[in-house]
């Protein structure tokens, strides 16, 4: 930690678990999600969408429909010809030539079920969704491909005429293919195996939604929108599809409950409830999604075929990987889609381990299906799931313990800062065999591991299984000199703001570029602050979430709100107190360097008794009648922080399964998570989003799977086939921590957010796998569905009735 | 999300909501609403009225003389909650606490769950294992159907379009006699996958008198495995016995699959659970 917050003060709010003072309002239904917003004058969206994967549209007859109660307007594609394709921001791996982004609504062809042809405004949301029904549009079918491998062969159907054979990018990171395949070639143990990582539905509890209202009287705009990143919203729909000046846009995102990444984008009813705000006169526009509609189009998640070669010596070192991911990015390609399976993927595979050769090649893909985007994690858990099942692949076929194999593996302490040699920004901290100890102790591996036996030397109904999962992730993504690199990055920084502002009664105002969507920003930022300032928690207020009256962000997602955001509210703390204390020196008549900071008060140096209050300070440069020579009013202090690298958090986490032999059905008994997030604020909101990481990548393993049948039909379309989690499914987590304090920023902080989704995939899925190994089974794909699980035992056991017994 | 329009009657009689129902062809009945309301917002029915039968008196509650009855618009909490049946029929009980959530449990009724019949519904199964019969009123007057003249197809039943269905009247078998119902949920809806229920009873010398076998979620209607029945009536009931009855069990099913289970796999599942389930009612028979 550094040393201000080291610094000797009664109470320390810092590390401590305090409850988040948001949830008195949010759990007792205060809060106001956008389906709470209340307008004068407000009307409702009714949208129709696509029944087929992928049609040329030949006609549309609204005229049943405009005559409908309650419609005040029906539009089309044509409609809108005057508004720009939403941009895609993140347009890595030289995909600038075909690159395909929505329009508002479809014009001429429609490329996944779902895609928006036309919309109804109506006085209310039923009148809307019955007139919606009453649009008659004709189709012409047009072949369909789901399959992102499939959709790249000859003779595949085309989406769109600037991609041939439907690759958006064809990409690479590491060393030259020769060289990795002579190592392949060479290794002593040599592992080739397919891994599907499927496609996921990010599915947040408040399904998106947005409301547009244009005032006539001053040409300006106000968007309320369920969004990560409201700055990033109005400068894509100002600057790109609009075309109207940035500072007539206003965006504001109410209580969001829950993004997991899919809030981050910009979505087809953004520019298009504001367009039609205007058509209309200024009345305001609403459109909201239902859970159908949630699934059916805005972003899914994941979605890679990999083929991965393992070359290792017998001994359990890992000597070269190759790996080629066929990533499906959909119809279209959503904001920062191209960056996730590059970017964030690729240049992750290494995971916590030291190999010497590694080529990874990416071809992105487009298919008719709903774009894919960053989901949790974006990118790390498909690399972290790649690289775990690499390394209980290796102990597999070298005879060792998975513990082993990582251990043997891992970068050590002294290797830090380290490079993987696979392009991404140096690895900032680490020790990770601690967390692997940590955590092996905990869950008991030993004993386990005889269990296991004992179970399968009596022939018991329920096989024991344990999973290891060591990782390392990167998060809040930066500097903006590499990360907005064209090419690279998104051509645009991901720097934070914040502005720090001690009001004439001594009360704080904190407002940030970053925001809340279930993280508790206001709990978080006000420890940090109290601690950093010395007032007290209640006097600090964390404002956010609106363009108006908050400095510009990028958002939150990437686990990047305290390292880049908070930092970025320490920094301007630190100014205000500098202030601050030039202020005190002259109320003290004392020099500035003889002023100390302690406990939100200054005094001089060996005189603790000769002090100013930080509200007397700030009442003094408020009123501003006595200020030295030169000093500006009022302590009111803005910082831009563009960090010097990213983040990277790791650990250790261990699962537990039963499968029962009869049925296949698996049930997590155990789960231990020992990770290392760095610094941190508040274990207790760090502890919850562990929990909910681990719950929605557990899932993964287990549980989720978004189908399309052949013929692009969402086959999940509903909550009654899309099995997400419910707190009955999963074990009770024990959790530890150790502390590996990052260098990139003062806090020494690294993030929390998408760790446990991370690391738990692998974990469970290596659970199920060691589970059943001992019938020859060395590899399955997810979900781990009990069928999927009981076809594995038949099928080992009819291929090698003796396996059972010889594996023991 | 939204259902299309409808209109809305709350009736106070049973002969006023059977008047709506027959004036109305395309009026329905509406008890918790758990099933209909649902399908009405994914716009899959669409009926031009909905008849509430939540105001008419006498529907809902148990008694019981030599059988039990159970009024339509009895709740699954209320089953959950009853000591008549704990006392009686306490499988009756268990099987609603395993129905859906609380929120479904609190609304959701036993006369809609039987009248809609869906295929993977918990009740449809017990009922047939347990031999209710049915009570209906109608515009002809009321009559009584037996269970297994009841379930006809997926989401069909006997009743007849006008026709109410008030009650249900369970026997409650003497002697020693073992009930059970177990299912393998869908994570998603948690549905049953496969859901067996089983209803023994035993002879003065221990052998299996009587076997009602009765499977939900693998077929268009739940059905009596009657395989499973023949394949115990007169045998001791062993492990081996029972292990081959749940053998015998998919036989004469016509089981099908879907994109979260196969037909082979729960074909399979109908022996494990058929095994399991019958295991427990015979454990419970011999008390
Ligand atoms: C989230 C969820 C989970 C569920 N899980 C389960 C589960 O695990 N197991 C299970 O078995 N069920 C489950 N259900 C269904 C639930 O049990 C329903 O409540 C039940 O199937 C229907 O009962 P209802 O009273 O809600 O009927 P309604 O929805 O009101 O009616 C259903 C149908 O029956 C007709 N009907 C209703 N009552 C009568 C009557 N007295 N006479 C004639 N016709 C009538 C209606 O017209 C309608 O067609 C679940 C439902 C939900 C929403």
């Amino acid at each position: 930690m550094s040393a201000t917050l080291d610094a000797a003060a009664p109470v320390k709010l810092v590390g401590q678990p305090l409850k988040r003072r948001e949830d008195p309002r949010l759990i007792t239904g205060a809060g106001a999600f956008l389906d709470d917003v209340r307008l004068p004058g407000l009307c409702h969206l009714g949208v129709v969408r696509s029944p087929y994967g992928h049609a040329r549209i030949l006609g549309i007859d609204t005229t049943r429909a405009a005559a409908m109660p309650g419609v005040l307007g029906v539009f089309t594609g044509d409609d809108f010809l005057d508004l720009n394709p939403l941009p895609c921001a993140w347009q890595a791996g030289k995909v600038q030539n075909n690159v395909n982004t929505p329009r508002v609504l479809a014009v001429g062809e429609v490329h996944h079920v779902g895609d928006p042809v036309a919309v109804v405004v109506a006085e209310t949301p039923s009148q809307a969704v019955d007139a919606a029904e009453a649009i008659d549009v004709e189709y012409e079918e047009l072949p369909v491909v789901v399959d992102a491998r499939r959709a790249t062969e000859p003779g595949a159907p085309q989406l769109h005429e600037n991609a041939p054979n439907n690759v958006v990018l064809r990409w690479s990171c590491g060393k030259e293919a020769a060289e990795v395949d002579a190592a392949l070639a060479a290794a002593e143990v040599r592992i080739d195996q397919p891994i599907v990582n499927q496609r996921l539905l990010p599915t947040p509890m408040d399904t998106r939604g947005s409301i547009g209202r244009y005032d006539p009287g001053t040409g300006e705009y106000t968007l309320w929108a369920t969004s990560q990143a409201p700055h990033v919203m109005r400068l894509l729909i100002a600057a790109f599809v609009m075309g109207v000046p940035e500072q007539n846009i206003r965006v504001i995102a109410p209580d969001v409950g829950g993004g997991f990444g899919q809030k981050i984008f910009l979505y087809f009813d953004m520019p298009l409830v504001l367009a039609l705000s205007k058509k209309l006169g200024g009345r305001p526009v609403k459109f909201y999604e239902d859970r159908s509609e949630n699934y059916l189009s805005a972003t899914h998640g994941r979605d890679h075929l990999t083929d991965v070669a393992i070359g290792a010596t017998r001994d359990g070192q890992i000597t070269a990987l190759k790996v080629d991911t066929h990533a499906n990015l959909g119809g279209y390609l959503s904001t920062i889609a191209p960056g996730i399976p590059t970017t964030l993927y690729a240049r992750m595979i290494a995971g916590c381990y030291k190999i010497p050769n590694i080529r990874v090649d990416v071809t992105g893909v487009y298919t008719n299906t709903a774009m894919v985007d960053a989901y949790r994690g974006a990118g790390r858990p498909e690399a972290a799931f790649v690289i775990e099942r690499v390394c209980d692949l290796v102990a597999d076929a070298t005879g060792l313990d998975p513990a082993e194999v990582r251990r043997r593996n891992f970068i050590q302490p002294s290797d830090f800062p380290y490079d993987t040699g696979i392009g991404m920004l140096p690895y900032d901290s680490g020790n990770y065999e601690p967390t692997l100890d940590r955590a092996l102790e905990l869950v008991g591996y030993d004993d386990l591991k005889a269990e296991q036996a004992a179970r399968r030397a009596r022939g018991d109904r329920k096989l024991l299984g344990i999973g290891l999962s060591s990782y390392v992730e990167v998060c809040g993504v930066a500097p903006s000199k590499w990360i907005g690199l064209p090419g690279e990055g998104w051509g645009a920084g991901l720097w934070e703001s914040a502005n720090v502002k001690v009001h004439l009664t001594g009360k704080v105002v904190v407002t940030t570029g970053t925001l809340p969507h279930g993280q508790g920003h206001e709990t978080t930022f006000a420890q940090l602050v109290a601690d950093e300032l010395g007032v007290p928690y209640d006097d600090i207020q964390v404002r956010h979430s609106d363009t108006l009256g908050t400095p510009f962000g990028f958002g939150s997602y990437g686990s990047r709100s305290l390292s880049v955001g908070g930092t970025a509210i320490y920094k301007s703390v630190a100014k205000v107190r500098e202030k601050a204390k030039r202020l005190a020196a002259h109320m003290l008549e004392a020099a500035p360097e003889d002023i100390v900071w302690e406990d939100g008060k200054a005094h001089v140096r060996g005189a603790p008794a000769s002090l100013k209050t930080l509200g007397e300070i700030a009442l003094q440069a408020s009123v501003a009648y006595d200020l030295p020579e030169g000093m500006e009013p009022y302590l009111d202090e803005t910082t831009y922080y563009d960090p010097p690298n990213c983040t990277f958090p790791f650990g250790t986490h261990v699962c537990v399964v039963e499968i029962d032999r009869e049925t296949g059905a698996v049930e997590p008994v155990r789960y231990v998570a020992v990770d290392d997030v760095g610094n941190v604020v508040n274990p207790l909101i760090v502890d919850g989003q562990i929990h909910g990481g681990i719950a929605q990548g557990l899932a993964q393993a287990l549980y989720e799977a978004a189908v399309y049948s052949d013929d692009g039909e969402l086959v999940t379309g509903t909550l009654n086939d899309y099995a997400i989690p419910k707190a009955s499914m999963v074990p009770t987590y024990e959790l530890d921590r150790t502390v590996t304090p990052s260098p990139t920023n003062p806090m020494g902080v690294k993030g929390a957010g998408e760790a446990g989704t991370i690391a738990s995939t692998p974990a469970v899925a290596n659970a199920v796998i060691d589970a059943v190994s001992h019938l020859g089974v060395r590899h399955l794909d997810m979900p781990l569905t009990p069928e999927r699980v009981w076809r594995a035992m038949r099928d080992a056991e009819r291929s090698d009735p003796g396996v059972a017994a010889a594996a023991d | 999300m939204f259902p299309n329009q409808f209109a809305y009657h709350r009736p106070s009689t049973l002969e006023e909501a059977v008047g709506l129902l027959a004036a109305d062809p395309d009026a329905k009945v509406l008890a918790g609403g758990h099933s209909l309301l649902p399908a009405m917002k994914l716009r899959l029915a669409a009926p031009g009225a909905l008849v509430d039968l939540a105001s008419i008196e006498g529907l809902r509650g148990i008694s019981a003389d030599g059988a039990v009855t159970i009024g339509a618009m009895t709740t699954y909490n209320q089953l959950v909650d009853s000591d008549e049946l704990r006392a009686r029929l306490p499988v009756v009980a268990e099987v609603a606490a395993g129905v859906g959530d609380p929120q479904v449990r609190s609304l959701g009724t036993l006369g809609g769950s039987l009248a809609h019949n869906d295929p993977a519904a918990d009740f449809t199964a017990l009922m047939l294992a347990l031999g209710a019969d049915v009570t209906a009123v109608g515009s002809q007057g009321e009559r009584t159907i037996p269970a297994d003249e009841f379930f006809l197809d997926i989401l069909t039943t006997a009743l007849g379009p006008d026709e109410i269905l008030t009650a249900v009247r369970i026997p409650v078998p003497a002697g020693r006699v073992g009930m059970a119902y177990q299912k393998h949920e869908h994570p998603a809806s948690g549905y049953a996958v496969v859901g067996i229920a089983a209803v023994l009873a035993l002879g003065d010398d221990g052998t299996c008198r009587s076997a009602r076998v009765a499977v939900t979620g693998c077929a268009p209607t739940a059905t009596r495995a009657a395989a499973a029945e023949a394949a115990l009536v007169g045998q001791a009931l062993t492990p081996e016995t029972i292990a081959a009855a749940a053998q015998a069990a998919p036989g004469g099913l016509e089981i099908t699959g879907d994109l979260y289970a196969s037909a082979e796999y729960r074909s399979h599942l109908v022996t494990v659970v058929g095994r399991r389930v019958l295991e427990q009612a015979a454990a419970r028979a011999r008390g």
